[in-house]
C-alpha cells in the first residue's frame, strides 16, 4: 500500500468501483484530483503511486496530468482565483475586473500573493457568461463558482479565506 | 411560453428535490418504459419526435440510437455535460435546477439501447454539480429507480459521474471518450464512429444534457405533441443562451424558429441604451459572424434557416450579441486566443494554425501590424480550413474568416492605428 | 485463406490490392509516393499530421439495384467529397478513384508542410538527420520558398533534452507526429515516453526511471521523421553522406538480426576507419526493421583498446608477445604429441566457417568437438525446427506458440516482439514459466511451476499424461493439440545444462506426439545466448555434462571464443590443470590468462563469414572495416586451425570464407546447396524502406546483401527423439536452511562483448542474487550472503526483488558468480 492508498482508502475504492475492472485506467483523472487535494498540486510521488494503483507507466499518468488545465504540477497559492476573461465575459467587463482584482491583491496575472494564499489566474469560458464578472475558486480539493462579482465581493471573500487560514494555523 | 418543458424548475419550485420531481410525475415514464415498453418502442418515439442533438451538430437523436449494432455488447450511454463552448450555459442550469429530468432522460436512453452502465462526463469546473448529481444518483438507487433488476424486470442500470479537468476539446465526443478512458483528451479517428466503437471500444451513444432532458416529455406525451413546437425539420423547443451586449442575458427556452429579433429584443431586453446590434454569433465562439441587418434579425432560429439564409450554423444556439462599441478585430483575437488555448495539438493545421493566427491577431490587436497582416491572417485561416482531424480546428477559423470578410474596416482601423 | 482483391484507380493507373489496404499503401505498391509523417506502415494509422491529404472519389451506387450508376460513356459516375481525405487512414474500396497530383492536393501538401515548418528550427546544417531527413526532402520538393512567419515569433525550445542516457530529444525539431510514442506503446508495450501539455505546447516527455526505460529505444530514432530523437551514441557523430554502409548480422542472441555498420575514416582515429553507428537492415523474416538496444549499442567492444593485438606464448610462467610462427609451431608440436587426447571447446560467437575449420582439425586429431553452452538440445532443434518457409511474422489465427522457461523479452527480444504481434493477429500464446515475464500479458494461458519442475510441466501436456493434469494445463494442452501449427520455444530460465537438455527433449516429444513436425510454422526453437550456437550444433559440436572432467583430463585443450574459467570456478580449476591450453580470443579473458598460447582474432566487422540463427537461417556478414583495420596482427578465427592444419598436413582453407562454406556444403547435408551467392540473394520486401521515401519506413537500411537461407530439414521418425530421456543430477543441500539458486539470463549481461560499451553501463546487470523480500526475511538474509558452489562458498550481494518467486534465489548469468545454494 502506498501513501495515497493509506490516506484515501475508501475514496480510492469508490473511484475504482465506477469502472469495469479491465478499464481501471479510467480512474486516472479522479485519482489525480485526489492526489491534488492536499497540497493543491500533484507531486511526482503521487504520479508514481497512481501509476502503481492503475498498473500504468508513470509517463502515462504524468502525460494525462500535463494535458488538463485543472491539474497543476507546480505548487502555487492555496486558492486559485480563476477569472473568466473569455469573449462573452469580456463583453461584460471581465478584463477590467481582472485588472482591478490584480491591483487590489498586488499581483500580476498568474502571480501569487505574498502570504502564499492566493494565485490569480485567467481562464477560458466557465459556462456562466450571463453572470459576468465571474470566477471560480480552486483550492482545498474543491472548485466553487462566484458569479455576478464585484471587486468588493471578491475582496470580502479573500478576507474570509484569510481568516479561515489564520484560525486553522492558530488552532494547530 | 406559458409552460417550460426543459426549464420546468422555473415553474415548479424545488424541482431539484426527488420528492418534488416525483410528485410532478417524475420517473413514472421511466417506470412505464421499463415495465411496459420494448426498448425499440422508446427509441421509435424519440425518432418520430424528430428531436435533434442539442450539443451543436443537430443530428437526429433517435436515428443515432438506432445505429448501435445488436451483435456487439455491452452498450454504453454517455451524457455530454462538458459544456465549454464560450457563451453556452444551458446544460448547467438543467443540471443544477432540474437534474432529475436530465437523469430520467439518460435512463430512458440507456433503456432504449439496453445499456446497463452509463456515465455523465462533466467538465471539471462543474465539481459542485458533480457532487450534487452523485447525491441524486444515490437517492435514485435508494429509491430503487437505479440498480439491479429494476421494478422486478431483468433490466439493470448504474450511472456514474466522471469529471473532466479543464479541456474544451473533451466536449468533442471521441476526445471525451478518450478522456473517460483515462487518456489525453485527443479526438479519435472516425470512422469507426462511437455507435460502433465507443467507450472501451464498445457501441456507445453520446448525447448532450439538453438533448436528454427532452426525452422524458417526449416519451411521456408522445412525438406528435412534441412536434407542435418548432418547425417541420427542427421540431421542439431549444434553450437559447443569450449573452454579450444585451440587457437581460440568460437562458430562454423557446420553440425552434423563434427569430433573433424576438430573442434579443423581446426576451433579452435589447442592447444597452444608445447602442446598436452590430453582429451576432449564434453558436458561441465557434460561430460565423452574422452582420446584424434587418434580414438577419428576422431570421428564424432553426437549424435550416440560419444556415441557409445567413450561411452560419446554429450550433448550440449560444447567441452572443455584439454591439457597435466592439471592434471585430479585437473580438477575433479573443476567439483565436480561446482556440489556441484549447487546441489539443494532435493535428498539424489546428495546432500550428491557431498558434500562428494568434501571433498575427495579437500583433494586429496591439497595433504592431502591417496592412498585409490582415491578408496573412485570412490566408492562414483558409489554410487551416477543411484539413483538420476534428471540428475544433474548423471552428477556430469561423469568426476569423467571416469577421475579416464582413468587418474588414475594423481590422484596417487597427492596422492604421 | 483467400484474400479478396479490390480494384481502384490511382492517378489514372489501375491498381488491384487486397481488401483492407490503406490508400497510402496501395499507392506505394503502384509506385506512387504520398508523403506522410505520422503514418508508418508498422504502426496503426492515426491521421494526425494531415500531410497525406488526397482527393478520393467513390462510384455512386444505385440504392435499388446495388449497382454502380453509369455515365453516358458507360463508366461509373464518381463522386468526390468536398474535403480532401487522409490517404493513411482510408481503406481502398471497389471502384475508388484517388488523385494525388492535382493542384488541390499539391496546394494542401504545401499548406500542411508550411504549418509544420512554422515551428521547425531549420537547423539542418547541424542536424544529425540532415541528409536522410523526410522533412528536409519534402521541404525541398513542396516547401514554401520564403517564410511568412516572423522569425522572432517562432517557438524556441530546449535542444538537448536527455530522455535518458541513451536517447536525446531536440524539442524544437519535434513535429508531434507521435511515431515514437505509438511505437513505444503499441508495438513494444513500453509506454515510457508520452505527450504532455497540449496545442502548440504538446511535447514528448518521459518519467520512467531510468529515463526512456525500454530496450527498444533506439528504434524511435530510426522512425522519427526528423532529427528530434538521436542516440547518445551517434549524436553529432557524422553526417549520413560521409559514411559507408556495410551489411552484417548481430551475434548477441539467437535471433540473428540483420544490421548495417556505418563507417567512415577519421583523422582523430589516426586516419583509421571507425564504426559510427549500427542501424537495422530490413529482413521481414527475421527482425523486420528493428533492433534491440543491445544489438545497436554494444558494438564498441570491437574498437576497445583492450583487444588482443599479438599472439602470446607462456614463457617462464608469463604470457609474452610472440610471432605467429613461433606460436603456431608450438601449438602444432603440442597437438602432435597430444594426439586424440585433445579437446576443442568452441563458443557461439564464432562463424560457421570458424566452427567448420576448428571441427575439421579436431576430427583429424580424433579429438572431442565440444560446445560451450548453458543450454542443450540443439541436436533436437536441428531435427525439429520449423522448416524452410516458416516465418514468425506470418503466425496468426490458428497458430499456437508455447514458450517454456524463457524470459523471451530478455533472451531473444525480437522473437518477443514478433510473438506479441502474432498474438495481435490472432495467434495464441501459452507461457509456462516459474516467474512472471513480459510475455504473460499476451498469453491465453499462463502456467506457473516451481523452479525444477520445467520438464515435468511440459510432460504433463503430452496426450498420455494430460488427463490427470491440473485444469490450466488441460486447457492449454487442448489449445496446443488442436493448433494448426505449433511452435515451442524453450529458454534457459532457471536451467543448467542437463535440465535444459531434458526439457528440450520433452518439448520435441510434445511436437511429435501432437503431430506438429515437418510442417511450416511448426517446430522447436531454442533461445540461445549467442548468435551461432545453433551453427555449432549443426556442425557437429556437442555440449557435455562432464565438461570439467574432460577438460582436466585432456592433454591439450583448445578454446575458441569462450571463457569457461571466467564463468565457472569449477571449470577454472579444470582448465588450470589441463595439459596444454590454447586460446583464440578477442580479449585477455580469465581463460586466456591461463593459456599457454593465445591467438588474437578479428571481430566480425573486420572480416566475412556467416552465422546460423536460432531459426536455422544461415546469414552472411561482410567486412565493414578495411583489412588490417583495428588490430592488424589479428586473424579470422577460421584461419588459425587452417594454419596449424597446414603444418600437420591437414588441408583447410585459411583465406576465403566463401571457400570454407563450399566445404561445409559438401560435408553437411543440411547445408547442401548453400553458397555465398545464394546467401546474398534478396527479394522485394514490404514495407519498402530506404531509397528516397525516407518518410515512409524510416532510416532502416534496405537489404541489398542477402536475406539468408534456411538449412534443409534432416527429419523424420520417432528415432528422432534419441537420445533417451536424461537423468538430471540431484544436488546435495548443504544445510536445512539453504535456498536453491537458479540462473537467469538478462539482456544487458556482463559478457566480454558488452562490457566495453560504456554507454550501456548504467543498465548492466549487477553481480548479486535476487531474493523476494519475504523469503529474505524468512531465511534471515542480510545485504550479503554466502553463495555455495561445488562445496565452496563466496560472499555475494543480496538484492531484494518483488518479482522473484518465494523460496528461491535467482542469479543472473555473466556476473562472474555461480552457485547452487544460498545461505545467510
Ligand atoms: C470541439 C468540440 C466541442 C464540443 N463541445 C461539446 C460540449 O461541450 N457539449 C456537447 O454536448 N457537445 C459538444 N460537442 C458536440 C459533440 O461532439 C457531440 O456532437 C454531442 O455531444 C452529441 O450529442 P447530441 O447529439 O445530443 O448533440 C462538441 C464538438 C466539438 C467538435
Ligand atoms: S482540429 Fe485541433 S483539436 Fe481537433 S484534433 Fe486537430 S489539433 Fe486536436
Ligand atoms: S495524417 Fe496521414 S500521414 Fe499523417
Amino acid at each position: 500500500m502506498n501513501e495515497l492508498q493509506r490516506e484515501y482508502p475508501e475514496e480510492i475504492e469508490r473511484i475504482l468501483a465506477k469502472y469495469p475492472p479491465e478499464n481501471k485506467r479510467s480512474a486516472v483523472m479522479p485519482l489525480l484530483y485526489l492526489a491534488q487535494r492536499r497540497q493543491g498540486y500533484i507531486p511526482p510521488q503521487a504520479i508514481q503511486e497512481i501509476a502503481q494503483i492503475l498498473e500504468l507507466s508513470t509517463t502515462e499518468v504524468a502525460s494525462v496530468a500535463g494535458f488538463y488545465s485543472l491539474f497543476h504540477e507546480q505548487p502555487e497559492g492555496r486558492w486559485r482565483i480563476q477569472v473568466c476573461t473569455d469573449l462573452p465575459c469580456a463583453l461584460r467587463g471581465a478584463d477590467e475586473f481582472l485588472k482591478r482584482l490584480c491591483e487590489a491583491l498586488g499581483v500580476a496575472v498568474g502571480g501569487t500573493t505574498a502570504d502564499g494564499l492566493f494565485t490569480v489566474e485567467e481562464v477560458k469560458c466557465l459556462a456562466a457568461c450571463h453572470r459576468a464578472p465571474v470566477f471560480q475558486l480552486q483550492g482545498d480539493g474543491e472548485i466553487k463558482y462566484y458569479e455576478s462579482q464585484s471587486i468588493d465581493t471578491v475582496l470580502a471573500l479573500v478576507e474570509e479565506l484569510r481568516c479561515k487560514a489564520e484560525s486553522k494555523k492558530e488552532g494547530a | 411560453m406559458k409552460e417550460h418543458i426543459l426549464l420546468r424548475h422555473r415553474d415548479i419550485p424545488d424541482l431539484h428535490r426527488l420528492e418534488v420531481y416525483q410528485k410532478h410525475g417524475g420517473f413514472e415514464t421511466f417506470r412505464r418504459a421499463v415495465t411496459t415498453l420494448k426498448p425499440e418502442e422508446v427509441l421509435n418515439e424519440v425518432k418520430a419526435s424528430g428531436l435533434r442533438g442539442r450539443g451543436g451538430a443537430g443530428f437526429p437523436t433517435g436515428v443515432k440510437w438506432s445505429f448501435l449494432p445488436n451483435n456487439l455488447w455491452p452498450h454504453y450511454v454517455v451524457a455530454n455535460a462538458d459544456e465549454s463552448e464560450p457563451g453556452t450555459f444551458k446544460d448547467r442550469e438543467i443540471l443544477e435546477s432540474n437534474p432529475y429530468q436530465f437523469l430520467e432522460g439518460l435512463m430512458l436512453a440507456s433503456y432504449a439501447v439496453q445499456a446497463n452502465l452509463s456515465y455523465v462526463y462533466l467538465r471539471g469546473e462543474f465539481w459542485q454539480i458533480a457532487r450534487h448529481l452523485d447525491a441524486c444518483i444515490a437517492e435514485l438507487e435508494a429509491a430503487g429507480l437505479l440498480g439491479e433488476h429494476l421494478f422486478g424486470t431483468d433490466y439493470s442500470l448504474r450511472i456514474y459521474t466522471h469529471l473532466g479537468a479543464g479541456a474544451y476539446i473533451c466536449g468533442e465526443e471521441t476526445a471525451l471518450l478518450e478522456s473517460l478512458e483515462g487518456k489525453l483528451g485527443q479526438p479519435r479517428l472516425r470512422p469507426p464512429f462511437p455507435a460502433v466503437y465507443g467507450l472501451f471500444g464498445k457501441p456507445t451513444v453520446i448525447n448532450n444534457v439538453e438533448t436528454l432532458a427532452n426525452v422524458p416529455p417526449i416519451v411521456e406525451r408522445g412525438a406528435s405533441w412534441y412536434r407542435t413546437y418548432g418547425t417541420e425539420k427542427s421540431p421542439g423547443v431549444k434553450i437559447f443562451c443569450l449573452s454579450g451586449c444585451v440587457n437581460h442575458p440568460g437562458n430562454y427556452e423557446l420553440p425552434l424558429g423563434t427569430t433573433f429579433r424576438e430573442l434579443i429584443f423581446e426576451y433579452g431586453g435589447g442592447v444597452p441604451a444608445g447602442r446598436k446590434v452590430k453582429a451576432i454569433m449564434a453558436a458561441g465562439a465557434s460561430s460565423s459572424l452574422i452582420a446584424a441587418d434587418e434580414n438577419a434579425l428576422d431570421t428564424p432560429m432553426d437549424y435550416e434557416s440560419v444556415q441557409e439564409k445567413l450561411g452560419a450554423p446554429l450550433g448550440s444556439a449560444s447567441v452572443i450579441v455584439i454591439d457597435d462599441s466592439v471592434n471585430i478585430a479585437w473580438l477575433v483575437s479573443k476567439t483565436i486566443e480561446f482556440f489556441k488555448h484549447e487546441s489539443c495539438g494532435k493535428c498539424t493545421p489546428c495546432r500550428e494554425g491557431t498558434f500562428w493566427m494568434n501571433r498575427i491577431a495579437q500583433r494586429i490587436e496591439h497595433g504592431k501590424s502591417a496592412p498585409e497582416d490582415v491578408q496573412l491572417l485570412e490566408a492562414v485561416a483558409s489554410q487551416i480550413q477543411n484539413k483538420c482531424l476534428c471540428a475544433l480546428g474548423e471552428f477556430s477559423i469561423m469568426a476569423v474568416l467571416s469577421g475579416i470578410q464582413k468587418f474588414r474596416t475594423d481590422f484596417e482601423a487597427k492596422v492604421n492605428g | 485463406m483467400v484474400v479478396k482483391m479490390v480494384s481502384l484507380t490511382i492517378d489514372g493507373r489501375a491498381v488491384a490490392v487486397p481488401a483492407g489496404t490503406l490508400v497510402v499503401d496501395a499507392a506505394k505498391k503502384a509506385g506512387i509516393d504520398i508523403p506522410v509523417f505520422c503514418y508508418h506502415p508498422k504502426l496503426d494509422p492515426v491521421g494526425m499530421c494531415r500531410q497525406c491529404l488526397v482527393e478520393i472519389g467513390r462510384p455512386l451506387i444505385d440504392r435499388a439495384t446495388n449497382q454502380f450508376i453509369l455515365d453516358a460513356d458507360g463508366k461509373p459516375k464518381i463522386s468526390f467529397g468536398p474535403k480532401l481525405e487522409t490517404a493513411c487512414t482510408t481503406p481502398v474500396s471497389e471502384g475508388m478513384v484517388v488523385v494525388t497530383d492535382s493542384d488541390k492536393v499539391v496546394a494542401a501538401r504545401k499548406d500542411v508542410l508550411e504549418f509544420i515548418l512554422t515551428s521547425h528550427p531549420l537547423d539542418c546544417p547541424i542536424c544529425d538527420k540532415g541528409g536522410e531527413c523526410p522533412l528536409q526532402n519534402l521541404t525541398m520538393r513542396y516547401g514554401p520558398p520564403v517564410s511568412r512567419f516572423l522569425f522572432d515569433e517562432k517557438m524556441h525550445l530546449a535542444k538537448h533534452v536527455p530522455l535518458g542516457e541513451l536517447i536525446y530529444l531536440d524539442r524544437e525539431r519535434c513535429i508531434q507526429c507521435g511515431r515514437c510514442v505509438r511505437f513505444q506503446s503499441e508495438l513494444v508495450d513500453d509506454p515510457v515516453i508520452g505527450f504532455s501539455q497540449r496545442g502548440r505546447a504538446l511535447q514528448i516527455v518521459t518519467f520512467s526511471n531510468p529515463g526512456f526505460d525500454s530496450i527498444w529505444s533506439g528504434n524511435t530514432t530510426d522512425i522519427c521523421p526528423v532529427g528530434a530523437l538521436t542516440t547518445a551514441d551517434f549524436r553529432f557523430g557524422a553526417r549520413p553522406w560521409e559514411m559507408n554502409a556495410s551489411a552484417s548480422i548481430c551475434n548477441h542472441c539467437a535471433v540473428g538480426c540483420n544490421l548495417t555498420y556505418n563507417v567512415r575514416r577519421e583523422a582523430k582515429a589516426g586516419g583509421k576507419t571507425v564504426i559510427k553507428r549500427v542501424m537495422p537492415r530490413q529482413n521481414e523474416m527475421v527482425n523486420e526493421i528493428w533492433l534491440c538496444d543491445k544489438g545497436r549499442l554494444a558494438y564498441h567492444y570491437m574498437e576497445s583498446d583492450q583487444r588482443l593485438e599479438q599472439p602470446l606464448v607462456r614463457k617462464g610462467g608469463e604470457l609474452v608477445p610472440a610471432g605467429w610462427d613461433e606460436a603456431l609451431n608450438l601449438v602444432t608440436e603440442k597437438l602432435r604429441s597430444a594426439g586424440n587426447r585433445m579437446v576443442m571447446l568452441v563458443g557461439g560467437r564464432l562463424s560457421n566457417e570458424d566452427l567448420f575449420n576448428l571441427g575439421e582439425l579436431t576430427e583429424a586429431q580424433g579429438g572431442q568437438k565440444l560446445l560451450y553452452s548453458y543450454m542443450g538440445g540443439g541436436d533436437l532443434v536441428s531435427r525439429f525446427a520449423p522448416p524452410k518457409g516458416s516465418n514468425l511474422g506470418e503466425l496468426g489465427a490458428g497458430s499456437v506458440v508455447l514458450v517454456v522457461a524463457c524470459d523471451l523479452h530478455q533472451e531473444a527480444p525480437l522473437w518477443w516482439l514478433r510473438l506479441k504481434q502474432a498474438v495481435k493477429r490472432g495467434a495464441k500464446l501459452i507461457v509456462a514459466s516459474a516467474r512472471p515475464t513480459r510475455l504473460d500479458k499476451f498469453a491465453t494461458h499462463v502456467v506457473r511451476y516451481a523452479y525444477g519442475e520445467e520438464t515435468r510441466t511440459v510432460a504433463a501436456f503430452l496426450p498420455v499424461n494430460v488427463a490427470g493434469a491440473p485444469q490450466v494445463i488441460q486447457s492449454a494442452a487442448k489449445t496446443l493439440t488442436e493448433a494448426e501449427d505449433l511452435i515451442v520455444i524453450y529458454g534457459s530460465d532457471g536451467l543448467y545444462l542437463e535440465e535444459s537438455t531434458a526439457l528440450a527433449r520433452t518439448c520435441a516429444e510434445l511436437l511429435l506426439k501432437t503431430n506438429h513436425t515437418g510442417k511450416v510454422n511448426s517446430g522447436l526453437l531454442a533461445a540461445w545466448q549467442n548468435g551461432n550456437l545453433q551453427g555449432g550444433w549443426e556442425l557437429g559440436f556437442r555440449t557435455v555434462p562432464d565438461l570439467a572432467e574432460r577438460l582436466e583430463k585432456a592433454a591439450l585443450v583448445w578454446v575458441a571464443a569462450a571463457d569457461p574459467a571466467g564463468d565457472d570456478p569449477a571449470l577454472a580449476k579444470a582448465v588450470r590443470r589441463t595439459g596444454f591450453l590454447v586460446v583464440q580470443e578477442l580479449f585477455l579473458t580469465e581463460t586466456a590468462r591461463m593459456a599457454d598460447v593465445v591467438f588474437p582474432v578479428l571481430v566480425n566487422a573486420e572480416r566475412e563469414g556467416s552465422y546460423t540463427s536460432g531459426e536455422r537461417r544461415v546469414q552472411r556478414f561482410y567486412p565493414a572495416l578495411p583489412p588490417k583495420g583495428i588490430v592488424p596482427e589479428a586473424r579470422p578465427d577460421f584461419a588459425i586451425p587452417a594454419l596449424v592444419g597446414e603444418k600437420l598436413g591437414i588441408e583447410l582453407e585459411d583465406h576465403s570464407a566463401a571457400l570454407v562454406m563450399e566445404h561445409i556444403a559438401a560435408k553437411f547435408a543440411a547445408f547442401a546447396g548453400i553458397n555465398y551467392q545464394r546467401l546474398a540473394e534478396v527479394a522485394e520486401q514490404w514495407p519498402p524502406v530506404g531509397g528516397s521515401d525516407l518518410y515512409y519506413g524510416g532510416t532502416s537500411y534496405l537489404n541489398r546483401q542477402g536475406l539468408g537461407v534456411t538449412l534443409s530439414d534432416v527429419l523424420q521418425g520417432e528415432s528422432l527423439l534419441n537420445p533417451a530421456p536424461i537423468q538430471t543430477t540431484q544436488r546435495q543441500k548443504p544445510s536445512a536452511d539453504a535456498l536453491p539458486v537458479y540462473p537467469i539470463q538478462l539482456l544487458y549481461d556482463r559478457g566480454t562483448t558488452i562490457l566495453p560499451s560504456a554507454l550501456l553501463h548504467e543498465r548492466l546487470v549487477q553481480p548479486a542474487v535476487w531474493v523476494h523480500p519475504t523469503t529474505a526475511a524468512e531465511h534471515k538474509l542480510q545485504s550479503k550472503a554466502r553463495l555455495i558452489y561445488e562445496g565452496e562458498a563466496v560472499e555475494v550481494a543480496v538484492l531484494l526483488s518483488e518479482q522473484t518467486p518465494p523460496k528461491v534465489a535467482l542469479l543472473p548469468r555473466s556476473v562472474g558468480l555461480l552457485g547452487y545454494w544460498l545461505e545467510a
